[in-house]
């Protein structure tokens, strides 16, 4: 019987885990015992809910309700002098808890504090785009739907920007392949030869250092290799690979290792 | 028989109705002066830019996917095709990141070893950002000399690493291995040459009129804008706010030693010229005080280069083939792989670009459960959508060349 294999998230999965193996887990600190992250979540309190906080790896955490992230952000950069949107993406709960978890990574010059935004939103929900805040969300805001799918209201340019504009799926999804799915295998043909090219071609292989284990032809030939489609007889001639150091290189005739001196003095 | 190539020009199905002399100019992505595979779509007024459109993703393959699916050993040479140019500090920052994820402490020698690493990667990036950018204006003579400097830089770092470019110098837990007998000497003889090839390069190029004309009053940024972008490193000190994490959040041994963080308020591309010369005068200094902390460890003994950790780093190779357990921890830790602690982490480091942080969420398991990249780059790239509006045609080969954008990095 064939192994059961989850659909919902197709990442590589660890082939061994011990039964009774407990992960430790990072500590997390109650956010009272930074100065200046309590007075910041003093502020942000005041104005939305927040679900939870905490300090990990010298950073604060704080979960919000998605429908806040602008108010929320706004408050930081004017008022809690985090000035710089460092990054911000999404992480994929879809197999677990049926959503995108959404971060945005904030820094402040002035305090010398990062702390991190999270909010959880369902599958099929959009966000509040918060480019009018923080240009630099322009661009990861269209990197976030390349990669999950997950739209931003309100932002000016909502397109692809790593993959191409007709591209199908969202690679960054755990139900996304690694090697690409169909449409990616077919991808490249059909936009330069056409559908009709399909058999002659056949898909793209994604993974060049795959190496078929059930191609009995073509595998571990090392040495006697022919080229793609050639009929193999079992009687190929060894191709020869020469080294030039063995027999000397051909154009040069007057070289003489023994004469020839190794400069020491990489400032020569 | 040839097949007919059904590739068209993007733009050979519209027709322009409006009767407004706008011309579209497409730049790239096989130009010698974007700096890799950029494309631009510039909107012409005369030869003024009305509109720019930034194009990425030629160089697309998807790092955060593999990383997904790769144990973490396993991904510290993918980090080197990031930031080609320097790529040991993007294997130090992912090291990093992992190492504050499971909470470990390097040994000191291999803190300074890694401190020299990641100065000469800084100095050999800006060699090279100093030669392409000098050579796209016309200077062929820096191009020459910065390339010249750089390969001895690139000699030594082969010396300790077998490679030139693509390093992989760096390990989770420490380094791999001790510094060669001749990289002390060889970079001395190179530190105390440094200064006057910079003055050399200065000498062409502070009072040249042509470089001038290039860099000053061109590609400026302002502060709100450089701050709203998310630009970082040179960029962001050269327009006003002198913020080097190296300084702020130090980590390693960057708070024992003594350097600057040169900044300036232009914001122009003359100013950024300034930033990269300057920075390399101060990672000379801190390669200096570098020998002497090496040296120090030597004279005290300090060995190890590797953390101690069982449940995360391999035992020396010693222990290894000659103890059982050692042996036994070192298998599972390559057939499987460490699992870090479950947890989030964000890290930033300063990579010779700028900030490059890399966010890491673990779910205990081998391979982590999400990693995310934050290159510098990829904003440094953006922000020629609001930068190049009112430059001229000429103007965004100096402004792409001083902004000093990798494309390993931008695309990922």
């Amino acid at each position: 019987m064939r192994a059961y294999k989850p659909k919902d998230d197709v990442q590589k999965k660890a082939y061994y885990t011990d039964r009774f193996y407990v992960s430790p887990q990072v500590p997390k600190f109650s956010v009272e015992d930074d100065e200046v992250f309590a007075h910041d979540l003093e502020a942000i309190k005041a104005k939305v809910e927040v679900l939870d906080a905490y300090i990990q790896v010298g950073q604060m955490v704080v979960f919000i309700k998605p429908e806040d992230n602008y108010k929320v952000l706004e408050l930081l950069r004017d008022r809690c002098e985090y000035t710089q949107l460092s990054e911000m993406s999404a992480i994929d709960w879809l197999a677990k808890s049926g959503g995108f978890e959404i971060f945005y990574q904030m820094l402040s010059m002035n305090k010398r504090k990062r702390l991190r935004i999270k909010m959880f939103i369902n599958k099929g929900e959009a966000v509040n785009s918060v480019e009018k805040l923080f240009r630099s969300a322009d661009w990861s805001e269209r990197e976030m739907f390349d990669m999950f799918g997950i739209e931003a209201n309100g932002h000016p340019f909502m397109k692809r920007i790593l993959m191409p504009y007709d591209w199908q799926g969202h690679p960054l999804l755990k139900t996304y392949p690694l090697q690409g799915d169909e449409f990616a295998a077919w991808y490249e043909v059909d936009k330069i030869y056409g559908k009709e090219a399909r058999d002659i071609i056949g898909p793209e292989l994604r993974d060049t250092a795959k190496v078929d284990r059930y191609d009995s032809e073509r595998f571990a030939r090392l040495g006697h290799e022919v080229p793609k489609g050639t009929k193999i007889t079992g009687n190929e001639p060894k191709n020869e690979q020469n080294y030039q150091e063995e027999g000397g290189v051909f154009m040069i005739k007057k070289f003489d290792k023994k004469d020839s001196v190794v400069i020491d003095d990489p400032q020569r | 028989m040839q097949v007919k190539n059904r590739l068209s020009p993007f733009f050979e199905n519209i027709t322009f109705d409006r009767e407004d002399n706008e011309m579209i100019l497409n730049f790239g992505p096989q130009h010698p002066s974007a700096h890799g595979q950029l494309r631009l779509m510039l909107h012409l007024q005369q030869e003024m830019i009305v509109k720019a459109h930034p194009d990425i993703g030629y160089l697309h393959r998807g790092m955060e996917k593999m990383a997904e699916n790769m144990i973490y050993n396993e991904f510290m040479p993918t980090t080197d095709r990031m930031d080609y140019i320097a790529s040991s500090s993007n294997n130090y920052g992912f090291a990093l990141a992992v190492e504050r994820l499971i909470g470990l402490e390097v040994p000191r020698r291999a803190k300074v070893i890694r401190m020299m690493l990641l100065e000469i990667n800084r100095i050999m990036s800006h060699l090279f950002w100093l030669a392409t950018t000098a050579l796209d204006i016309g200077a062929m003579t820096v191009f020459l000399f910065a390339f010249r400097e750089r390969e001895y830089l690139m000699d030594i770092i082969e010396g300790y690493c077998g490679a030139r470019l693509t390093h992989a110098a760096i390990r989770i837990g420490g380094v791999p291995l001790d510094i060669q007998e001749s990289f002390i000497t060889q970079l001395r003889t190179f530190l105390d040459k440094l200064p006057a090839n910079i003055k050399d390069y200065e000498d062409l190029l502070d009072t040249n009129r042509i470089w001038l004309m290039r860099m000053e009053e061109v590609g400026t940024i302002s502060k709100e804008m450089a701050l709203s972008w998310g630009c970082s490193g040179p960029m962001l000190r050269a327009s006003g706010v002198a913020w080097d994490i190296r300084k702020e959040e130090p980590y390693e041994l960057y708070d024992e030693v003594e350097f600057r963080v040169p900044y300036s308020d232009k914001g122009d591309n003359f100013a950024r010229y300034r930033m990269y010369m300057e920075e390399m005068r101060e990672s000379a200094k801190i390669l200096y005080q570098t020998i002497d902390m090496y040296e120090k460890t030597v004279k005290e003994g300090q060995t190890e280069l590797m953390a101690h950790a069982p449940k995360y780093v391999s035992a020396p190779k010693l222990d290894i083939m000659t103890q059982n357990y050692s042996l036994m921890q070192h298998f599972v830790l390559v057939t499987q792989g460490m699992r870090p602690p479950v947890g989030e982490v964000y890290v930033a480091t300063e990579s010779p670009k700028g900030e490059l942080g890399f966010f890491i969420n673990s779910q205990g398991g081998p391979y982590p459960y999400r990693l995310k990249l934050r290159a510098p780059s990829f904003w440094h790239t953006g922000i020629l959508t609001d930068l190049l509006p009112g430059h001229y045609i000429p103007d965004v080969v100096s402004i792409i060349g001083t902004t000093n954008i990798v494309f390993g990095e931008v695309d990922r």
